[in-house]
């Protein structure tokens, strides 16, 4: 058996390597994942029904699901712009800006979430200039999501820009284009799948953003509860059912958009077969 | 690549003249003809490169508006960090960092990033090598389940392990009768922050070792090397860039997480508190003035660390570019 395989393979350790790679997801992802489905598979219709159906859980759906989808909307219209610039001009400091670009994921999520709520509380260097609340409000939650949300864009968006061929706006140009009409006709078709891979990211991640949030939220009962809190708070009363069935309709949730992320892929990379 | 070429010629040819073609291309804007001005001479160059850039002022606009966002976004939330640590001054300041519960989280972080990582490493390098190197059935899902702790919520994380060790579950029980804790106490951290570091490595490892493809290693046992001296001597040089890069990451994110370990933790200070977790408490302690800045004191410490990640991050992409 072992003289077999190794005539198969040139290069040894495939048997070692593919056995620890196995135990090692095993034991730390889909064992744990497996006992959570199988804790679900026991939730009755009627509990998941009262745990979905409770307003505070439907609030918190709404809050988390539509602060999300707006972050992700505003990372893709600025972190577009922040890729075109980065891609397309130059500056003096480019790199010191293009490697900031990343600070959301160096920047642990707490430090994250205390600094934005000091920044934007009513005292704080841009809370004091709005004329409206954001800290401990949606508004909050929005901005810290937008803040996470951001590199997910940039570094999607940044080689897909690079790659635009330059001879297609050329040709586009000297047929008589003006500049807008080879943007919104030629450049923005190329990119688009990358943006909305980018997009997905985001919101994906957006979905499941707890210690940023938490801080800014201000975790008003019903108001600026965002999921993952509710989840904690429900496992700290040792309601496992409820924190079972808000989990499971997260992690659907968070599966499809991963799904619809490898999509979006194939679509562009399909796209790019086309054209070669 | 083309793109930054076409640039820099930009800058270095079209400094001077392209003035006049900006105004006459400005004025056009305006629609003002203006009939009595003959038509300037632009070079082809000049033309091809006008008809692929925006006009002057449509590039400071934008670039203006992309750095005012960044700046708001992320430069001022920096500045802001070691603004408030250091509003009470230096000594509140280490007086803050030295305090024990300060310094227990700390180490406490430092064991957990010292296992989470290194396993994370070794996970990733033996993921990688059979991904990239071997063909087989189930490949597909492998690579599929490695991605899947980026799509967990952190919370969803630590209560995966609650669900797996907690009080009243099989193993829970079973480890509990050794007298071992797992959940609410440091293993549970360990393996919080093992999940969600996970796939670091291991993505940043599959690409690179399959651009590299296996003719350098095949040789190398041909030649009669042993898997180790392979490993070591050919393996291991081609993939450290991207080793460094995966492993950057991870500790960063190792040292930082929050959701994951929030769960699993239990937080009783001094024992079972990582730095973040630290940092909350001190942040919802009941005098807000001094427990506030003690916060924006010890994050500051995970923010020069973060900035030091984005340092060698960016140093390692300046590396692999230019090979």
């Amino acid at each position: 058996m072992a003289r077999k395989r190794r005539r198969h393979h040139v290069l040894p350790g495939f048997g070692l390597t593919l056995g620890f790679t196995t135990f090692y997801l095993s034991v730390l992802t889909v064992i744990p994942l497996a006992l959570l489905f199988l804790r679900f598979s026991g939730v009755s219709w009627a509990d998941f029904k009262e745990t979905i159906f409770e307003p505070r859980v439907l609030a918190a759906f709404r809050l988390t699901f539509g602060a999300s989808f707006l972050a992700a909307l505003t990372n893709a219209v600025f972190g577009f712009l922040v890729a075109w610039v980065l891609v397309r001009y130059s500056f003096r400091g480019k790199r010191v800006i293009d490697a900031i670009v990343d600070l959301p994921f160096a920047l642990p999520t707490a430090v994250s979430g205390i600094t934005l709520t000091a920044l934007y509380a009513p005292t704080g260097w841009i809370g004091r200039y709005l004329p409206f609340e954001v800290s401990y409000t949606a508004i909050g939650i929005y901005i810290a999501l937008t803040f996470i949300g951001l590199p997910f864009v940039v570094r999607a968006m940044q080689p897909a820009l690079e790659e635009v061929d330059k001879e297609l706006e050329e040709v586009s140009a000297s047929l008589g284009a003006t500049r807008w009409q080879t943007f919104w006709k030629v450049i923005f078709p190329t990119v688009a799948p990358s943006l909305l891979a980018g997009f997905t990211m985001a919101f994906a991640r957006a979905i499941g953003e707890y210690g940023s949030v938490v801080f800014i939220a201000g975790n008003m009962q019903g108001k600026t509860e965002i999921l993952p809190l509710i989840i904690f708070y429900k496992l700290g009363e040792h309601d496992y059912t409820g924190a079972t069935t808000v989990a499971v309709s997260m992690l659907v949730a968070s599966f499809a958009l991963l799904f619809f992320i490898n999509m979006i892929q194939l679509w562009g990379s399909r796209y790019k077969d086309e054209e070669n | 690549m083309s793109a930054i070429d076409y640039n820099k010629c930009h800058i270095t040819f079209c400094a001077a003249p392209s003035k006049k073609s900006q105004s006459l291309a400005a004025s056009k804007e305006n629609s003002q003809p203006k009939a009595q001005q003959p038509p300037k001479y632009k070079s082809p160059l000049e033309r091809r490169l006008e008809s692929t850039t925006e006009p002057r002022w449509v590039r400071y606009l934008l670039t203006f508006l992309a750095l005012g966002f960044l700046f708001l976004f992320l430069v001022l939330p920096l500045i802001f960090v070691f603004a408030h640590a250091f509003n009470a001054g230096w000594k509140v300041y280490w007086a803050a960092l030295v305090e024990p519960d300060t310094l227990s989280a700390i180490r406490l972080t430092l064991l957990a990033t010292l296992i989470a990582v290194p396993l994370n490493v070794l996970f990733g390098i033996c993921a990688a090598w059979c991904i990239a190197k071997f063909n087989f059935p189930g490949k597909g899902i492998l690579v599929t389940i490695i991605d899947l702790p980026f799509a967990i919520s952190p919370v969803i994380a630590g209560m995966l392990f609650v669900f797996m060790f907690g009080a009243g579950t099989f193993l829970g029980d079973l480890f509990n009768s050794w007298n071992i804790k797992i959940i609410f106490a440091v293993p549970g951290i360990v393996i919080a922050t093992m999940f969600v570091t996970m796939p670091f490595v291991a993505k940043e490892l599959i690409p690179v070792m399959q651009a590299q493809g296996s003719d350098e290693e095949m040789a190398a046992r041909v030649l009669g090397a042993n898997g180790w001296q392979m490993f070591m001597r050919v393996t291991l040089p081609n993939i450290k860039w991207g080793l460094l890069y995966g492993i950057i990451l991870c500790n960063a994110r190792a040292v930082g997480e929050f959701g994951a370990v929030a769960v699993v933790s239990g937080q009783i200070r001094g024992r079972t508190t990582t730095v973040p977790l630290h940092i909350e408490q001190l942040y919802n302690e009941i005098d807000p003035i001094t427990g506030v800045t003690a916060a924006f004191a010890v994050a500051s410490l995970l923010t020069m660390l973060a900035l030091v990640t984005l340092v060698l991050k960016t140093i390692v992409e300046m590396k692999t570019e230019i090979k």
